[in-house]
């Protein structure tokens, strides 16, 4: 038999099957082009938005006048450039700890409520969110200030005899920022709340487990992803955080977002403040990848 | 790991529950004795997991009391009660494997580290998984995470095992075999066993006692042949198995002798009386099995029916004939001579295997 006569015998033995696959390979492309057209806008935009500003700030770091990689020397070579990288990442994980510590009772919270209490809180969350950090963060200037209302209400309770120098120290920024930054912690660690399979903990409870274990063996371990995504989005945020700590803080409380507009805004030395951009944007990425095999295993435990 | 031991009896003394304004059980009492394997089964609403998650603590009943050997239960969180539940869909820990699963009960238990590995093996000889231990849950069949819940409720050795219709996800196929499976265990290990289903024929395969439950409340307990036979009502005659039920008038009752007609025929038969017997001028229907009806003999009293639809089951013939009233009755026989669609035949029934039920108007 020759290869032709194989070929035209099986074309006649299954001609439903080809054409069902033609049918199907034309579908796929059909659908491919679609999923093109449709990501078309969001690439263009991102392209010429943000790629392309990206390479220029990278040339950009490398064209100080001291050589190619003068600028990246110069910020790791310095010990105060060194010490703002480490205190901005020190103050990203302790407003992190504490915005994930005070997030999770309240996201449990928020999970146990119904109706027209669950809509209350949840509002009581996204309201803040909804409001700009700016205005946010004057209002912890006011709240705070020497003459301001904790001030006055602590002197009235007896507390203290004169007001406290609440303002423009790590305190201030602390608390500002964690203001501003809790509903992301919030939000991830509700949903996968929300996502807990009661029966479990129906079940955890009938095999002997006290309110206590079942949270520990059950509730925790599966609400890990929540918690890992909640951590995450504080913790790159804080990383970036410029408003807050500018007017809330000190002398002394100076991040690394600060640092950068000190060398575009008062020094004019462009290629220092992208090198610094782009130390930082190292450190992120270095982070999230961490955080993303965390975040898989996540996943990998609650899905079925 | 054949211990002794046999689980407690466990008795509902009036217990009664209200969800908002839809009273799901009615004032209720059953006991069910140590080692009792008892199935409650009814239509969904009917009370029977509500009955199940009392037993279990899930669920607090609004009045009457729930005793465990000799404790009163009724208000004990389960974490208390010592029972073992195997859910509906499991309720397996996603994030744990087949040991952790298992283990979960002795290890909030505290029980050392070697006898947990020793009563694991155990359970898991048991259900017949052996070196599953380090398998993941989703890598699990259906049948097998059913086996582990299984393991998971009988390795804290529970006074009181519960299982809220733990076969309703699988194939037909595996249920079968899967209830062979826990009867097997259940003979070995004689613990106090609630069984919630739907499925009568799961049922009976099962139970050393069924509580029938409809609308909130226990219709019948009995044995599975019990209510199979002596059916105390239409609706457990109609819930379990095949019925013709076939409206009569009672023509006379004298002592342990009562006489009736069905209705559109004149032939008067009669049989023993048997409990809950409706009253003269009651409104009342034959309960006839399809096994239990045969073609008369010759020169024996019989009915008249036409063959509505003939069906080959194999070994078993089964008929779909039509009254002159107009009512169909299925018949169901072994060795059956052939017969056309649209031929004549008579046929009769032995009077101890009929049963006379009340016509309380209440749908199946």
């Amino acid at each position: 038999m020759t290869t032709a006569e194989t070929s035209r015998e099986q074309k006649i033995a299954y001609p439903i099957h080809r054409a069902g696959r033609v049918f199907a390979t034309k579908l796929a492309s059909r659908e491919a082009i679609v999923t093109c057209l449709l990501l078309l806008p969001a690439v263009l935009f991102l392209t010429g938005g943000f790629v392309f500003p990206l390479i220029k700030l990278f040339t950009l770091s490398l064209e100080s006048e001291g050589g190619t990689l003068s600028a990246y020397r110069e910020i790791i070579g310095s010990e105060v450039f060194r010490a703002v990288f480490v205190q901005t990442l020190i103050l990203a994980v302790t407003v992190t700890v504490i915005s994930v510590l005070l997030a999770y009772p309240a996201a449990y919270l928020l999970s146990r409520l119904k109706d027209g209490w669950l809509t209350l809180a949840i509002y009581c969350v996204l309201v803040p969110f909804w409001i700009s950090v700016l205005v946010r963060t004057f209002s912890w200037m006011l709240l705070l200030e020497r003459n301001g209302p904790v001030n006055s209400t602590l002197m009235w309770l007896g507390v203290t005899d004169q007001p406290l120098k609440l303002l423009f120290n790590d305190l201030a920024v602390h608390l500002g920022m964690i203001h501003v930054l809790l509903p992301y912690a919030v939000l991830p660690i509700y949903a996968s709340l929300l996502k807990l399979d009661p029966r479990l903990l129906q079940a955890s409870n009938g095999l002997g487990a006290s309110g206590l274990q079942t949270f520990l063996r059950v509730t925790l371990p599966l609400t890990a992803a929540g918690v890992a995504a909640g951590a995450t989005f504080v913790f790159l945020l804080s990383l970036g955080f410029y408003i807050t700590p500018m007017l809330l803080g000190g002398f002394h409380n100076l991040t690394v977002a600060m640092l950068i507009d000190n060398f575009v805004n008062e020094r004019l030395v462009w290629p220092l403040a992208a090198a610094a951009s782009f130390i930082l944007l190292f450190i992120i990425l270095v982070i999230l990848a961490v955080a993303a095999r965390f975040l898989s295993i996540g996943q990998m435990l609650v899905t079925r | 790991m054949r211990d002794s031991a046999q689980g407690n009896p466990i008795f509902f003394n009036e217990v009664s529950k209200s969800f908002d304004t839809v009273q799901a059980l009615l004032p209720t009492s059953l006991k069910v004795g140590p080692g009792e394997f008892l199935t409650l089964l009814g239509p969904s609403g009917s009370g029977k997991t509500t009955l199940l998650n009392i037993a279990a603590g899930y669920v607090s009943p609004d009045r009457g009391r729930v005793l465990l050997g000799n404790r009163d239960v009724t208000h004990l969180p389960p974490r208390h009660r010592n029972i073992g539940m195997v859910f509906q869909n499991y309720a397996l820990f996603p994030h744990l494997n087949v040991f952790d699963n298992i283990a979960y009960g002795l290890k909030v238990r505290r029980i050392p580290e070697a006898e947990i590995r020793t009563r694991v093996r155990a359970v898991l000889a048991m259900v017949q998984l052996e070196g599953f231990e380090e398998r993941r849950i989703q890598q699990l069949s259906g049948g097998q995470q059913q086996r582990v819940a299984l393991a998971r409720a009988m390795v804290i050795r529970p006074d009181l095992l519960l299982m809220d219709e733990p076969l309703s996800a699988l194939d037909r196929q595996l249920r079968k075999h899967v209830q062979l499976e826990i009867r097997r265990i259940h003979n070995e290990h004689r613990r106090t066993t609630i069984y919630v289903t739907h499925d009568q024929e799961e049922a009976l395969v099962m139970s050393d006692r069924i509580a029938v439950m409809s609308q909130g409340r226990i219709e019948q307990v009995g044995t599975p042949t019990e209510l199979y036979r002596e059916p105390k009502n239409v609706f457990v005659a109609r819930f379990l198995g095949e019925s013709n039920l076939l409206p009569v008038e009672i023509a006379e009752r004298s002592g342990r002798e009562i006489s009736y007609r069905v209705e559109g025929e004149s032939r008067i038969w009669s049989m023993q009386a048997h409990d809950g017997m409706p009253m003269r001028n009651d409104r009342a229907l034959l309960l006839v099995r399809p096994e239990d009806l045969t073609p008369a003999p010759e020169n024996e009293p019989g009915i008249e029916a036409g063959v509505e639809e003939a069906v080959y089951l194999g070994e078993l013939t089964a008929l779909k004939l039509e009254l002159a009233t107009g009512h169909s009755v299925w018949m169901r026989q072994m060795g059956l001579p052939p017969v056309r669609e649209g031929e004549k035949m008579r046929i009769r029934w032995h009077p101890q295997n009929v049963r006379l039920l009340k016509d309380t108007g209440r749908a199946a």
